[in-house]
């Protein structure tokens, strides 16, 4: 065997094995959008061609339930959680970050075991402390909880950021005498953009997709999130599950996701390598 | 007199930096402070509830009406016959089937991202497109995967026993979800599927902090491409390796909506949260669901703070 076909073989042996993982990965979402496109019995031909499909579903999921509330609510809930993580994740990590203090390890220790440890452990605490401020099945109610989610791992990331960045920025600043505060606000939020929006756009998907406390902690169909009426969508009887509008919806949700997902791709690899290779 | 002087000026400094630092590391405290008092009322507090609540009688209609009980949840024997959550078989299943979820779906990522990586790292036409394509599993939420997926693995009008059954692979449809045997595959298969993309992204970051020369020479001196592997790349590799296997581990241990949007309460799949969770709301046993979260708490803390201490973790490090 020579170079020259040996060369080619290596590299159809390479295109196939790329060509799997990319069909693996994209199939079942090109799957569901088949689907949602699909109406009564054609819902059921489980061919994998795409043909002339019907908006049909698209709109029964949101005269059928109240699907354009939940968007809203999602919506509403994840924001709100990024901004109060963002905001006070950014002064606690300058000082976790750039001021050496006693008992700074422990504190990072401990910030990193709240973001590892199991939700249903605070599940009944939370619950009790959700209807003791009254916001049972209330939107606050969930904000409350998600901050759980969010705080510790945007505090995290950003504080990896943080350290990165060289020492002498802030030197030139104390010799200045500005103070703590100035050298955060003036020094290193301008810098920390990049940072801000990755950080934020991870945790808003975090919050987006958060499901447990969303369940547990709302009642009514009014407030619950997207996840939550997505996973309880039912047909008119117990045994028939109507696909073809979970589908659809599945589809409108997923699709601002990978869309922002694909836009912001390197970004968000590289917060992830921030928020876990390096710990 | 020059001595004294210039002692005295070097205390004046040294008077001078520790006032500096004293009121740098008051504001340190003073900024961590939002930071400290959220998750003391949304982390510490509710985890500090639960924990008492798991040595009560508290039920889900009133929560007001509690009594402790001292350790009657975990184990208590009453007429000669034991009950409590260390003696629930229920339990047992739901920390067997925990571990054998994370071991299976942990190493399967691994490997698969491992492969994956290494494709990535290569040369090719369409590279950012591939890179794309393999993040979309990963930006799916959950739930919308469970709900793909179950009806892909539908027992009638799935897609997934369509092409199994014209390739031949089986002569019969397939329950996935519902049958004992393929239920709880079912569901690592839609993790190792969902969570891959996350683990090759890791990987190929440490592949590619890798210094080119060493290949280099490996390749000068005729060194076989899979030996290069071993000896080469997989040690270096190692210690990222290691940080995303055990994140993977700890997320794996505390898995809930996947398993409870695709199989629900199912006792084949069921997992340690979704055995917590149904004591708590769906039989509306607070008390001894609380029991039952708290282990499950105490699992996962006792395996954190092992891979904290064993792991060299810098997490003190100073600016650079």
């Amino acid at each position: 065997m020579n170079q020259r076909t040996k060369r080619i073989i290596q590299q159809t042996v390479l295109y196939a094995l790329i060509a799997c993982v990319v069909i693996l990965s994209v199939f079942p979402f090109y799957y569901a959008i088949l689907s949602s496109f699909r109406e009564g019995t054609a819902l059921f031909s489980s061919s994998i061609l795409p043909e002339i499909g019907t908006l049909g579903n698209y709109v029964s999921v949101f005269t059928e339930g109240p699907f354009g509330t939940n968007i809203l609510n999602s919506v509403l809930v994840a924001t709100a959680v990024v901004c109060l993580s963002l905001f006070i994740a950014v002064t606690a990590s300058y000082a976790l970050a750039r001021i050496s203090f006693r008992g700074r390890g422990l504190l990072l220790m401990t910030i990193l075991s709240v973001s590892m440890f199991p939700q249903v452990a605070i599940l009944s605490g939370m619950f009790e402390l959700i209807r003791a401020l009254g916001v049972y099945n209330s939107l606050l109610g969930l904000i409350i909880p998600n901050t759980v989610l969010t705080l510790p791992f945007t505090v995290w990331v950003l504080t990896t950021f943080m350290r990165e960045l060289p020492k002498e920025l802030e030197e030139a600043a104390l010799v200045d005498g500005a103070s703590s505060w100035v050298i955060v606000r003036r020094v290193f939020l301008p810098l920390m953009w990049p940072a801000l929006v990755t950080t934020g756009l991870l945790a808003f998907i975090a919050a987006w997709n958060e499901f447990l406390f969303a369940l547990t902690f709302t009642l009514s169909n009014e407030v619950r999130t997207v996840p939550v009426a997505i996973a309880l969508m039912s047909g008119a009887s117990e045994f028939e599950l109507p696909w073809g509008n979970i589908m659809a919806a599945s589809v409108i949700v997923t699709v601002p996701i990978v869309v922002l997902v694909l836009v912001f791709q390197r970004k968000i690899v590289a917060g992830l390598t921030a928020g876990a290779v390096k710990g | 007199m020059t001595l004294a002087l210039s002692a005295n000026g070097a205390g004046n400094k040294r008077m001078q930096k520790s006032d500096l630092t004293s009121a740098r590391i008051r504001s340190a405290w003073l900024f961590l402070s939002p930071m400290l008092i959220v998750l003391a009322v949304v982390a510490g507090w509710p985890l500090l509830r639960t924990i008492w609540l798991g040595f009560t009688d508290a039920n889900l209609t009133d929560l007001s009406q509690t009594t402790f009980i001292g350790l009657e949840n975990y184990y208590v024997t009453f007429d000669g016959e034991a009950y409590g959550v260390l003696v629930d078989p229920d339990w047992w299943n739901a920390v067997w089937n925990t571990l054998w979820f994370t071991v299976v779906s942990v190493s399967l990522e691994t490997i698969f991202g491992l492969f994956i990586a290494l494709v990535l790292n290569a040369e090719f036409k369409g590279r950012g497109f591939v890179r794309a394509a393999v993040l979309i599993p990963w930006a799916i939420p959950t739930v919308v995967s469970a709900q793909m997926w179950g009806w892909m693995l539908h027992d009638q009008f799935g897609v997934l026993n369509e092409i199994l059954l014209t390739i031949g692979l089986i002569s019969q449809p397939i329950a996935w979800t519902a049958d004992p045997d393929t239920a709880m595959w079912a569901v690592i298969m839609v993790d190792v599927w969902k969570t891959t993309p996350f683990m090759a992204l890791l990987i190929l970051a440490g592949l590619q902090m890798l210094p080119g020369d060493i290949y280099e020479a490996a390749r000068v001196d005729g060194v076989h491409p899979v030996r290069v592997f071993f000896k080469v790349t997989l040690p270096l590799i190692k210690p990222a390796l290691m940080v995303a296997i055990v994140f993977r581990a700890l997320d794996a241990l505390r898995i809930f909506d996947l398993i409870y949007v695709l199989t629900s309460n199912s006792s084949d799949t069921m997992s340690m949260s979704v055995y917590a969770r149904q004591q708590l709301v769906d039989f509306q046993e607070v008390g001894y669901g609380s029991a039952a979260a708290t282990l499950l708490f105490l699992i996962v803390a006792v395996m954190t703070t092992l891979t904290l201490m064993a792991g060299n973790v810098k997490l003190s490090e100073d600016p650079r």
